[in-house]
């Protein structure tokens, strides 16, 4: 196992840790990269088809570093949920707003600098602000949660929360089926 | 370098976190398809979620009496209820607008202009 984790991963043998740590660095940096560069994709690509592919890419990093986090629950409702659904209903929303006869989404030139002024300065603040509150400090967990431990926290603390949601999506969906076909009744 | 390399801490997930901010708050600004800036706020959600998952995991876990707090979990959930109804009723309206307007760029919902 050990010797395993040394040969895939030959940072092991010079930065002294355990393998498994290494292993997980390696996973953290993996889906950190894939992440961000897809998030770089979406700000950076024209083609909304491909923005929305890039989404699911960073969508799909995101549940990796929720499974680094030992939340593997959460994960796992990231793909079904996030890249099942709701990018399905994305990508269904651009494939019925797509005909747009004469426009195209080009940003002004203006824009394009008050965007990147914004999000330098913004970047640049929180970097600096996370790497002086928060040094480096190992995991203060011994053991893993399991998702029976969630399913009690989430049953039992956050029990109305958890009722009142569900009332929010049955809202949700009756709004958007009226939302969505309200216009027939305004008659063209 | 070594800070870099060595074992992953809450703040490299903050710096991740705060990347797909940017992103999302970036892909706000410069898209004009509303589609697009729905997609802005989905990236700024999930580093919301990075974030909470994140100081779940290295601040908030040892509970009292030998459980395990698992609030910052929960709230991820939660947020990840309340994206995919945001983005359900943002599509409906999305709809709504092109079928009147036959486009879906922000530039031209100027009807309510005063």
């Amino acid at each position: 196992m050990e010797d395993d984790a040394m040969m895939i991963f030959p940072l092991a043998q010079t930065i002294a840790q355990p393998p498994d740590a290494a292993a997980s660095t390696g996973l953290f940096y993996l889906f950190a990269i894939l992440a961000g560069a897809s998030a770089l994709g979406v700000v950076l690509s024209r083609n909304i088809v491909r923005t929305a592919v890039f989404l699911l890419f960073t969508l799909a990093g995101v549940a990796g570093l929720y499974f680094l986090l030992d939340a593997e629950f959460l994960a796992a409702v990231q793909l079904v949920v996030y890249a099942g659904g709701t990018l399905v209903l994305i990508i269904f929303g651009v494939m019925l707003t797509s005909k747009s006869p004469g426009i195209r989404y080009e940003p002004k030139i203006v824009e394009v600098a008050v965007a990147i002024g914004v999000s330098v300065v913004v970047a640049a603040a929180l970097v600096m602000a996370i790497v002086r509150q928060f040094p480096a400090e190992p995991a203060s967990i011994e053991r893993h949660p399991t998702i029976a431990e969630l399913g009690q926290v989430l049953l039992g603390d956050y029990l109305i929360p958890f009722e009142l949601i569900s009332v929010l999506l049955l809202v949700v969906m009756i709004g958007a089926a009226y939302l969505a076909k309200a216009r027939r009744r305004g008659g063209k | 370098m070594s800070g870099l390399l060595s074992q992953v801490g809450l703040h490299h997930y903050l710096i991740l976190a705060a990347i797909l901010f940017v992103c999302g708050l970036a892909t706000m600004m410069l898209k004009r398809n509303a589609i697009g800036i729905l997609m802005g706020v989905e990236l700024i959600l999930n580093a919301a979620n990075v974030n909470l998952v994140a100081f779940n995991h290295y601040r908030h876990a040892a509970g009292a009496a030998g459980g395990i707090r698992l609030d910052g979990q929960v709230f991820a959930i939660f947020v990840i209820v309340l994206a995919a109804a945001e983005a359900a009723v943002a599509l409906a309206i999305f709809l709504s607008f092109y079928n009147n307007f036959t486009t879906i760029d922000v530039e031209r919902a100027t009807q309510l202009k005063g």
